[in-house]
C-alpha cells in the first residue's frame, strides 16, 4: 500500500509524459491517415477527370458530319424511264448517277477515268440512299433539281476535322493534294458544312463511318433490358420477400441462401455458357435476339436483386410487422401493405444497380450471339439484334480512323445513360427512404 | 423454382416459334474476313428486297464449329474464314450431316510487320523474324543443337539491323493472323536451318515445337485481337514493332510504316503481284443444304464474288482486301453462280 502512494505522483507524471508523448505520435499519425485518404480520393478523381475528358474529347466532333451541298437533278430518265411509278422498278434505279452527275457538273474540267471516281469518292456511297428515299419521300421532286445534302466520305470527314494533316507530304495521308484542292473549292463555295450528325442517333451500324449509327444498339439494348427488368424484378423480389418473411429457418432454406449469394460472385461469362447449353440449345430460341440476352441478363442479375431486397426488407423494423400482426392483419396483408412499402427505395436501388451492370455486359452475350454486326434496327424482342457495350467494340476494333471519334460518342452515350440510371437510384433512395 | 421453371417454359412457348422459320442468312467466322462480309452484307441489305445477314466475329476456328454443327435454321448458312477447312473439320461436318459445302476464295490479305513512322526503317529477312521470335533457336555458336531464345536486339539478330531491344506486340494463338503468320514466317525461316528442316521428316513435333513456338520472355506481346489498339501502343513506343493486317497499314499510313520483308515492301501491288511473301488468301464456305432454303444465299453469294465488290476496283479493295489475279477471279465467280460442292 505505502509503496503504491509513494509511487503514484512519480508514476502518474511518468504515465502523463508517456501519454504526452504519445498524444503527439497519435496526432501526426492520423494526419497521415487522413492525407492517404485524400491522396486516395483525389487520384481517384483524377483519373476520372482524365478518362471523361479524354473521351469527351476524343468524341464530341462524332456529333456533327461533314456534308456535301449538290444540285441533284432528279432526272426522270434515270428514275422512272418507263413513267410507269411502279416502285419496284424506281427502288432498282441508279441512283448513285444523279449525285455523280451532280458532282461533276461542279467541277467540268475533270475528264479522266481515274480522277473522276476520285471525286466520286469524295461523297459517301450512302448518299444513293438517301437520294432514293427523298424521292420515295416526296415523289413530285421527279423531274426537278433541287440543293440537297448528302453525307461526305468519312476521309472528307476526318480531313475536315483536322484529324488528317495536310502539312504532311502527299504519300504520307490518305488525301491527295488534289482531293484536297477540291474541297477547299467546295469550301469556298459554301457546299461543304459540319452539320448535326442525326444518322448517328438515328441508324444502325455500318461499314461506313459517316452512315453508322447507334439507335440499332440502343433499341438492342433497351428491349434487352426490358425483357431482364420484366423477369428479375418481379422474380428477385418474390423470392427476397418468400425467403424472408415466409420460408422457414432450415438446412434447405439455409442451402438456398449460400447458393444466391455464391451465383452473385461468378464470372459474367459462365451465364453466357449456360444460355448458350439452356436456352439456345434446349429451348430452341433464335440466336442473336434481345429475349435470350435478356433471359441471361436475369439470371447475372437476379441474384444481386435478391440480395439487396433482402437487405432492405431486413432493415424495416420488427416493430411495424407485430403492429400490424396486432391490429389484425394476416401476414401477407403486413408484408404487401406495410413492409414492402417501406423496403420499396432500397429494392428499387438495388435493381437500378442491378440494371446498370447488365447494360454494360458483353461477355455473357458473346456466347448468345449477340456481339454480331447487325444493320436493321431491331423491331421486336426476336430479331436479331446488338447492344450498346458490343457496338463499342465492334467500332474500336474497326480499321477507319473515323471510327475513333465514333466509338468514344458511343462510350458517351453508354454511360449517360449509366449516370442517369445511377441518379436515378440516388434521387430514389433520398426522395423515399426512411430512418428509423 | 417452381415459378422460375414456369415462366421459362412459357417464355419458351411464346418464342419457339421465331425459331421455326428463319428469312435472314446468319454468317459466323474469322475476324480478317469480318470487315470486308459485314461490307458485302450491308451493301446486299441496302441493294435488294432481302433482310440485312446478320454477321458474328467467331474466328475462322469458332465459325467452323458452328458451321459443321448442323443443316437447320439454328446453325449459320456461310462461315468466313482466313484459312482452307481442316480435314479433321471436314469430317465434323459430314458426321453432322453437313455435306454439300462450297469453298470460295475471295482475296487476299497481306500480314505486315510494321513500327512508327519515326522509329528506324527495318528491312528483315523471314530467318530473322524467327530468330528474333521463336521460343529456341540454333546455338549462335553453331552446331545443330537448340537453346532458349538469347537474342535482346535487332543487332544480335543480324548486323544490319538497328540496336533497337526485340519488343514485338502481335495476335494471340487464337487468331487466325497467328497460325498465318507462324505458318508463313516463322516455319519458312527455321527452314534456313538443314537440321530443323530434317526434323520435319523424322520428328514432327518436335519440328513444330522447335518453329512454331513464339518466346514467352517479354519480347513478344500478346496484344489481343484489337489492332487498332497495336497501332496506337506502335505510335506511343517508337521501338516496338507490331503485327497486324494489311488493312490496318493501310488505313493509318501516316502513323506507321511497314517493314520489308526479304526486301519487298508490303504494299498494295507487292502482295496482289505476289511479291510479298507473307500474304494468305481468304475464304468463305456455304452450306448446300441451306441454298434455296432460306431466302437469299444464292444473291448473297453473288453479290460478294461480283466484280463490283472483289475487282481490282471493288468496294472491298478499297478496303484493303486485296484482289485476285485474273483466272483465279474467273474460277471464283463461276463457283459463286453455280455453287459446286467442292470440299471433300
Amino acid at each position: 500500500m505505502s509503496e503504491m502512494t509513494m509511487d503514484t505522483p512519480k508514476g502518474g507524471a511518468r504515465t502523463r509524459e508517456r501519454v504526452a508523448a504519445g498524444i503527439a505520435r497519435r496526432y501526426r499519425s492520423e494526419r497521415r491517415f487522413r492525407l492517404f485518404g485524400l491522396v486516395a480520393i483525389v487520384s481517384a478523381l483524377a483519373f476520372m477527370a482524365l478518362l471523361f475528358v479524354s473521351i469527351v474529347g476524343k468524341g464530341y466532333s462524332a456529333f456533327v458530319q461533314t456534308e456535301i451541298r449538290l444540285p441533284i437533278s432528279f432526272d426522270v430518265a434515270v428514275i422512272d424511264p418507263q413513267g410507269l411509278r411502279d416502285p419496284d422498278e424506281m427502288r432498282a434505279a441508279n441512283y448513285g448517277k444523279l449525285y455523280r452527275d451532280a458532282i461533276h457538273g461542279l467541277f467540268p474540267g475533270v475528264e479522266s477515268r481515274s480522277e473522276r471516281r476520285l471525286l466520286n469518292g469524295l461523297v459517301s456511297s450512302g448518299a444513293t440512299f438517301e437520294i432514293r428515299d427523298a424521292v420515295f419521300a416526296a415523289p413530285d421532286l421527279i423531274g426537278k433539281t433541287r440543293e440537297i445534302w448528302v453525307p461526305a466520305s468519312d476521309d472528307v470527314d476526318m480531313l475536315i476535322k483536322g484529324h488528317i494533316d495536310r502539312r504532311l507530304p502527299e504519300h504520307e495521308r490518305r488525301m491527295s493534294d488534289k482531293e484536297i484542292a477540291w474541297i477547299d473549292a467546295l469550301a469556298a463555295d459554301h457546299r461543304i458544312e459540319t452539320r448535326l450528325n442525326w444518322r448517328f442517333f438515328s441508324q444502325g451500324d455500318s461499314r461506313e463511318p459517316e452512315l453508322s449509327g447507334i439507335w440499332g444498339a440502343v433499341v438492342g439494348s433497351f428491349l434487352t433490358m426490358l425483357v431482364t427488368l420484366a423477369l428479375s424484378f418481379p422474380l428477385g423480389v418474390a423470392t427476397a420477400v418468400y425467403l424472408e418473411e415466409f420460408a422457414p429457418k432450415n438446412r434447405f432454406t439455409d442451402i438456398i441462401e449460400v447458393n444466391i449469394n455464391n451465383l452473385a460472385a461468378i464470372p459474367s461469362i459462365v451465364f453466357g455458357l449456360l444460355g448458350l447449353a439452356v436456352f439456345l440449345q434446349f429451348f430452341g430460341l433464335p440466336r442473336s435476339a434481345p429475349v435470350v440476352g435478356g433471359l441471361v441478363l436475369t439470371l447475372m442479375t437476379l441474384p444481386t436483386i435478391i440480395i439487396a431486397a433482402r437487405v432492405s426488407l431486413k432493415s424495416v423494423p420488427p416493430s411495424i410487422r407485430e403492429a400490424a400482426l396486432g391490429l389484425g392483419a394476416s401476414k401477407m396483408q403486413m408484408v404487401t401493405n406495410d413492409v414492402l412499402p417501406l423496403a420499396m427505395p432500397g429494392i428499387l436501388t438495388g435493381t437500378i444497380i442491378g440494371m446498370g451492370r447488365a447494360l454494360g455486359e458483353t461477355a455473357p452475350l458473346l456466347m448468345i450471339g449477340m456481339v454480331a454486326f447487325i444493320v436493321d434496327v431491331p423491331g421486336g424482342f426476336s430479331d436479331p439484334a446488338t447492344v450498346l457495350p458490343v457496338q463499342i467494340y465492334i467500332w474500336a476494333d474497326s480499321a477507319e480512323r473515323a471510327f475513333v471519334e465514333r466509338t468514344s460518342a458511343a462510350i458517351i452515350v453508354l454511360l449517360s445513360f449509366l449516370i442517369i440510371m445511377n441518379a436515378a437510384a440516388v434521387y430514389l433512395r433520398s426522395k423515399f427512404e426512411r430512418r428509423w | 423454382m417452381k415459378r422460375t421453371l414456369a415462366i421459362a417454359a412459357v417464355a419458351t412457348v411464346a418464342f419457339a416459334g421465331a425459331a421455326e422459320a428463319r428469312d435472314q442468312i446468319r454468317i459466323v467466322g474469322s475476324s480478317t474476313v469480318f470487315p470486308f462480309a459485314s461490307k458485302v452484307v450491308e451493301q446486299f441489305g441496302k441493294t435488294t428486297k432481302f433482310k440485312t445477314p446478320v454477321i458474328e466475329s467467331t474466328g475462322s476456328g469458332g465459325g467452323f464449329k458452328l458451321f459443321c454443327a448442323g443443316v437447320g435454321v439454328d446453325h449459320p448458312d456461310i462461315t468466313n474464314a482466313s484459312r482452307a477447312i481442316k480435314s479433321s473439320e471436314v469430317e465434323t461436318c459430314a458426321k453432322n450431316g453437313v455435306t454439300k459445302i462450297t469453298e470460295i476464295v475471295i482475296g487476299f490479305d497481306g500480314i505486315v510487320v510494321a513500327n512508327a513512322k519515326n522509329g528506324a526503317a527495318f528491312d528483315v529477312s523471314r530467318k530473322d523474324l524467327y530468330l528474333a521470335l521463336a521460343k529456341t533457336v540454333p546455338d549462335p555458336k553453331g552446331g545443330d543443337k537448340l537453346i532458349p531464345n538469347p537474342y535482346k536486339t535487332w543487332k544480335d539478330v543480324n548486323a544490319s539491323l538497328p540496336a533497337n531491344p526485340i519488343e514485338v506486340l502481335g495476335p494471340p494463338p487464337t487468331s487466325g493472323t497467328r497460325d498465318a503468320f507462324t505458318e508463313l514466317v516463322m516455319d519458312h525461316g527455321c527452314e534456313a536451318y538443314p537440321f530443323i528442316k530434317a526434323m520435319a521428316k523424322t520428328d514432327k513435333k518436335a519440328f513444330k515445337a522447335a518453329c512454331q513456338s513464339i518466346r514467352e520472355d517479354g519480347a513478344y506481346i500478346e496484344a489481343g485481337e484489337n489492332d487498332t489498339l497495336i497501332v496506337n501502343k506502335l505510335v506511343e513506343n517508337p521501338k516496338a514493332l507490331g503485327i497486324f493486317g494489311f488493312s490496318f497499314l493501310d488505313q493509318n499510313a501516316d502513323k506507321i510504316k511497314g517493314a520489308h520483308i526479304d526486301g519487298v515492301a508490303p504494299t498494295f501491288e507487292n502482295i496482289s503481284g505476289k511479291k510479298y511473301p507473307v500474304s494468305r488468301p481468304l475464304f468463305f464456305y456455304v452450306k448446300g443444304a441451306h441454298v434455296g432454303v432460306i431466302p437469299g444465299i444464292k444473291e448473297y453469294v453473288k453479290e460478294f464474288t461480283s466484280e463490283a465488290a472483289i475487282g481490282a476496283d471493288g468496294y472491298l479493295t478499297q478496303i484493303g482486301l486485296i484482289p485476285l489475279p485474273a483466272d483465279a477471279m474467273k474460277k471464283t465467280s463461276e463457283a459463286g453462280k453455280s455453287l459446286p460442292a467442292n470440299v471433300k
